[in-house]
């Protein structure tokens, strides 16, 4: 796949199944089509249902009137808010995030105000979706349009619009805490203050200190299938939800949590995925829908347009920072001081703690001050996405030290190497890091062909930048079902996105000595498996892969416990070594996998295992970017010339889903870096809700993006696994803007870095005679 | 068609038609398949009378004729620009000039090769010249029951050339930021004449008659090429959106200038 693979990786040197590269367990369904995704839902008597969503950025709802679309024929149920109950606030663990039902609910359904052009207001569930349509635009709203808050700088003014009347600002200590009210209303939804010796000290032992601010605007997931949900309520009260979403249980705790009914009520099935990228954590249509198919007694199917995925789900946030970075002559950093405000659009719950805690994570730093700010604004409620918040720091940060490095007269990677993070310092909360890779990581730019090769050519420059994410752990399940042929099944509860079904199985195989084309690998509903958390915060592989670890050992167990019966001997007595049971007392005493599978019947009946996993030393992950551009001074346009991805992976599973990973965060932080941007107008209207104007990159825009695995292993799993999913895209914005630099003298600090911006920058750079 | 006047629309690849319909930029009541309609699929094209494009010919069919890929390169830059290989295959270069886009990539291309419009409607048949055909972002001269059927294009003539290129920010699928088509005669080296026109920097393509005017007569060279831009600049009158700032595509009108009559020149000398 690349050219990285040709040397053995350290798991290729070490086991017999991790480290190599089976066909996926679901890839002809994927190729084929024959897959099903959340839109291919057809039921009996399915009605297709249509949302009337706000065409203001802000205003107040004074009256809904949905009598003339209930009138219209072929209409069978019309919602909105007041059909939801009324419920208390309360958190729901999702992963990256908190997941708060009012809020989900409110921003499902808007109640007393729409805070965001795009915000949903109410549904029609209609035996068509063009009379869907149509009765949804016959809904009268009236509306008391309200001075919209579009810039976080603007909402932090003491004389702003108030989004919500009641929003005090939180003073927080410990990232996914409340914190302690304050009492202050304002849009400041939290201030969250990092701080570790003394930075006005450290500054002034600095030779050189550069400050500068970066903003950054909203940008989207962008994920190819929309938002998709099929609900059937049934007379009993069961609801089943079929749905695309990151995590069936995520969805089912929601909807449950929404609409007031237990757990044990709702079923969540799983639809393969179109992609996610965090976009498909917190849920929007399901308990519409299910609303919908309560009223209407028929199942119920919504589907969202392009427009309404970007006017009505999470981009992430943008962001207004300052960050000042000082360093003595010899490279040593002496101080940082980093501000942060990030946009978290209508309701609160930005990622800025995660840009505070990992900007600066890949340098040891004694002194830093880190003041970060959640800030709610007219935009739609903000989503993770990838490495949530973390893109936006590096941003800063790289390109902070970058020009401190020039100024400094320092090699880039040096300066980097010199203040690298090692096991034992401290990040900016003052718990140290366990075992990492960042030094590994940096040694590795150094030594590769492209950091190597000289880059020729008038307007070209080379860039690089380091990022960090700290990756999720949570609790998943697994269920492992032996067959009396000797293959086994394999349920767990994580959707399956990027190759977690086949690296997961690989995992088990590993353990019971077997192919991994001898595991089938199952997504099991709400009812069908233990309590898994979503397929997001680069856990699956890890986490998940813990749980089938765990079944696995128990499978190996029991099979000892068999063998031993036969033998007459006792488990520990036996070994199992390349898939053969073998006894300590008598070697000449073996049985294969395949032999005690056979005879399961006779010696005990089925054998299966559960086993769920509750990790704690989650591997932290640490990438870089190294990247070449090209930059047409006349247009302002830039060309990503030659990329490539560095990561620390812990232990590549499956290497080619692992680069996979690498190279799709490396392609989504080149579009962020370049082209992609919510394009607001005054009234809060986003003008490019397409993908002809959202403008992600294509094949056309890139080259084949080359990847570096190295594997510093984690203690924390039994193959060494870290999360792999989410780092490659925190430094590419960064490496671009550095190569950029490399490239033309300009220094850019807003993204995107569009033709139109640069050729600014250009004009200001001809201006001032540089 | 002329029964339900605008409430009608044709519809050739229906790479526009469907998807404004789809966005309710408009309500129609008929839609009329045109594109097997003989006249409106021909595609004759020869040295003496030159091009003969009907106007449902998709693109993926001028691009691969050969003769036409000889005659009339500036014609397949645009060709070649309009969607994706797929969208190709449906898009057709009369449905982008009666789509009347202002960011139109084969309209410039059209004026600057001189082309006229074959008309035909209730009243009978009438001919206009392409820079004509536009009146408006989305509105062209066709009344009630009119039809763009064909595209003229006069044969090319000895020592011309003519490109036309745009500017977006991606490298493909992406609307015209500013495009500029140009076309040349050379006589000895001087240039004899030339046609200029613009994408993206008005409510219509725009025919910029003064900058090509500055070109004639002079030296193809680098001082003439970079007057005419400088006066292409002068005769766009672009907004600022999504797409670009007023100043970038001013701007980018004198850079895809400079760009597209040198490529122009070029080839009029023989380059491919």
């Amino acid at each position: 796949m690349t050219t990285t693979v040709e040397r053995p990786t350290e798991s290729q040197r070490r086991f017999k199944v991790i480290g190599t590269r089976p066909i996926r367990h679901d890839g002809l369904g994927k190729v084929t089509g024959a897959d099903r995704y959340g839109a291919d839902v057809q039921l009996p008597g399915m009605l297709h249902a249509k949302m009337l969503r706000s065409p203001h950025a802000h205003a107040r709802i004074k009256k809904i009137d949905t009598s003339k679309a209930e009138a219209l024929p072929g209409v069978k149920a019309v919602v909105t808010s007041r059909d939801l109950p009324i419920i208390d606030d309360k958190p729901i663990d999702l992963a990256e995030t908190l997941g708060n039902p009012r809020v989900l609910a409110e921003n499902a359904l808007a109640s007393s105000k729409v805070l965001y052009k795009g915000h949903a207001i109410a549904a029609v569930a209609a035996t068509s979706p063009h009379i869907a349509e149509e009765a949804a635009e016959l809904i009268e709203v009236e509306y008391e349009v309200l001075q919209p808050v579009l810039d976080v700088r603007e909402a932090m003014k003491k004389d702003a619009p108030l989004i919500h009347e009641k929003l005090t600002t939180h003073e927080v200590q410990r990232r996914f805490t409340r914190g302690d009210d304050t009492g202050v209303i304002s849009n400041v939804a939290s201030h969250l203050q990092f701080k570790q010796g003394d930075v006005a000290d450290g500054f002034s032992r600095a030779d050189v200190v550069v400050e500068r601010e970066f903003t950054t605007v909203p940008v989207h997931q962008g994920y190819i299938e929309p938002q998709a949900s099929t609900a059937q309520w049934a007379p009993d009260g069961h609801l089943t939800i079929w749905t695309s979403s990151q995590g069936s249980f995520g969805i089912r705790d929601q909807t449950a949590a929404i609409l007031g009914i237990p757990q044990s009520m709702v079923k969540v099935v799983p639809m393969e995925i179109g992609g996610g990228f965090g976009g498909k954590i917190g849920t929007y249509l399901d308990p519409v829908a299910a609303l919908l198919s309560k009223k209407a007694g028929l199942p119920v199917k919504i589907v969202m347009t392009r427009k309404e995925v970007f006017e009505g789900t999470g981009p992430t946030s943008g962001s207004y920072m300052r960050c000042k970075i000082g360093a003595r002559r010899d490279g040593t950093i002496t101080a940082a001081e980093f501000y942060l405000a990030y946009g978290a659009g209508a309701f609160p719950g930005s990622p800025v703690g995660a840009g505070a805690m990992y900007g600066l994570a890949p340098y040891k730093i004694d002194n830093v001050l880190i003041d970060a700010y959640d800030v709610v604004l007219n935009n739609p409620k903000v989503a993770a996405y990838r490495a949530p918040g973390t893109p936006q720091a590096a941003f800063a940060v790289e390109s902070t030290l970058d020009e401190l490095a020039e100024k400094l007269g320092i090699e880039p990677m040096e300066f980097r190497l010199t203040n690298a993070v090692r096991e034992g310092d401290r990040q900016v909360n003052g718990i140290p890091f366990g075992s990492v890779g960042c030094v590994e990581v940096e040694e590795a730019i150094k030594n590769h062909p492209h950091y190597r090769t000289p880059l020729n050519g008038a307007n070209r420059g080379r860039g690089v930048a380091m990022g960090f994410w700290g990756n999720g752990g949570m609790q998943s399940s697994a269920t492992i079902n032996v067959n009396t042929d000797g293959t086994i099944s394999l349920i767990t509860g994580s959707v399956d996105i990027g190759g977690t079904r086949v690296a997961v199985a690989m995992q088990a195989a590993e353990v019971l000595g077997l192919a991994a084309e001898d595991v089938v690998p199952t997504v099991g509903d709400t009812n069908a498996v233990g309590w898994t958390g979503i397929t997001g915060g680069s856990r699956t592989a890890f986490s998940t892969g813990i749980a089938a670890i765990t079944a696995a050992e128990q499978i190996k167990r029991t099979m000892a416990e068999r063998a031993a019966l036969k033998w007459e001997t006792q488990p520990e007595d036996i070994e199992f070594e390349d898939g053969v049971f073998v006894s300590k007392m008598n070697r000449e005493d073996r049985l294969t996998f395949k032999e005690i599978a056979a005879s399961m019947m006779a010696t005990g009946g089925p054998i299966t295992a559960s086993a769920s996993s509750n990790p704690r030393q989650v591997g932290v992950s640490f990438a870089a970017t190294l990247v070449d551009v090209e930059v047409d001074r006349e247009t302002g346009k830039v060309q990503i010339l030659r990329a490539t991805a560095f990561q620390d992976v812990g232990m590549a599973v499956h290497p080619s889903y692992v680069e996979g990973q690498m190279q799709g965060g490396t392609v989504q932080g080149i579009g962020w870096a370049l082209n992609e941007e919510y394009f607001f107008t005054d009234d809060g209207t986003m003008a490019n809700s397409s993908f002809l104007d959202y403008r992600m990159p294509t094949s056309l825009d890139l080259p084949a993006i080359d990847t570096e695995i190295i594997e510093v292993p984690n203690p924390g799993h039994p193959f060494g696994v870290r999360g792999v999913g989410e780092v490659s895209i925190v430094a590419p914005m960064a490496a671009v803007a550095n190569a950029i630099h490399d490239a033309v003298g300009i220094r850019m600090t807003s993204l995107p870095m569009s033709p139109g911006e640069v050729l600014k920058a250009l004009d200001e750079q001809q201006r001032a005679g540089k | 068609m002329a029964e339900k006047g605008s409430r009608a629309k044709a519809l050739a690849g229906g790479t526009d038609v469907l998807v404004q319909l789809r966005a309710k930029r408009y309500l129609i009541d008929r839609l009329v398949d045109i594109k097997k309609i003989p006249e409106m699929n021909e595609l004759t094209c020869t040295e003496q009378a030159g091009l003969v494009l009907g106007a449902a010919v998709p693109c993926c069919l001028i691009y691969e004729n050969q003769d036409v890929s000889r005659l009339y390169p500036g014609l397949i830059d645009s060709a070649f620009l309009i969607g994706g290989i797929q969208i190709q295959g449906r898009a057709s270069i009369g449905g982008n000039l009666c789509n009347a886009a202002p960011s139109a990539d084969a309209i410039p291309t059209l004026i600057a090769l001189e082309a006229t419009c074959n008309i035909v409607g209730p009243k009978g048949k009438r001919t206009i010249a392409v820079e004509d055909f536009c009146t408006g972002p989305g509105q062209n001269v066709l009344k009630d029951g009119e039809l763009l059927v064909s595209i003229h294009l006069p044969p090319p003539k000895r020592n011309s050339g003519a490109h036309y290129l745009r500017f977006i920010p991606r490298n493909e699928m992406d609307i015209a930021v500013a495009g500029v088509g140009a076309s040349v005669v050379l006589s000895n080296g001087k240039i004899e004449s030339a046609r200029l026109a613009l994408a993206s920097v008005a409510p219509t393509p725009v025919f910029a008659t003064k900058a090509a005017a500055t070109l004639v007569g002079k030296e193809a060279n680098e001082e003439a090429v970079l007057e005419a831009a400088e006066e292409a600049k002068k005769a766009a009158k672009p907004i600022s959106d999504m797409r670009g700032t007023i100043e970038q595509r001013i701007h980018l009108v004198g850079v895809l200038t400079k760009r597209a009559l040198n490529k122009a020149i070029a080839r009029a000398k023989g380059a491919e």
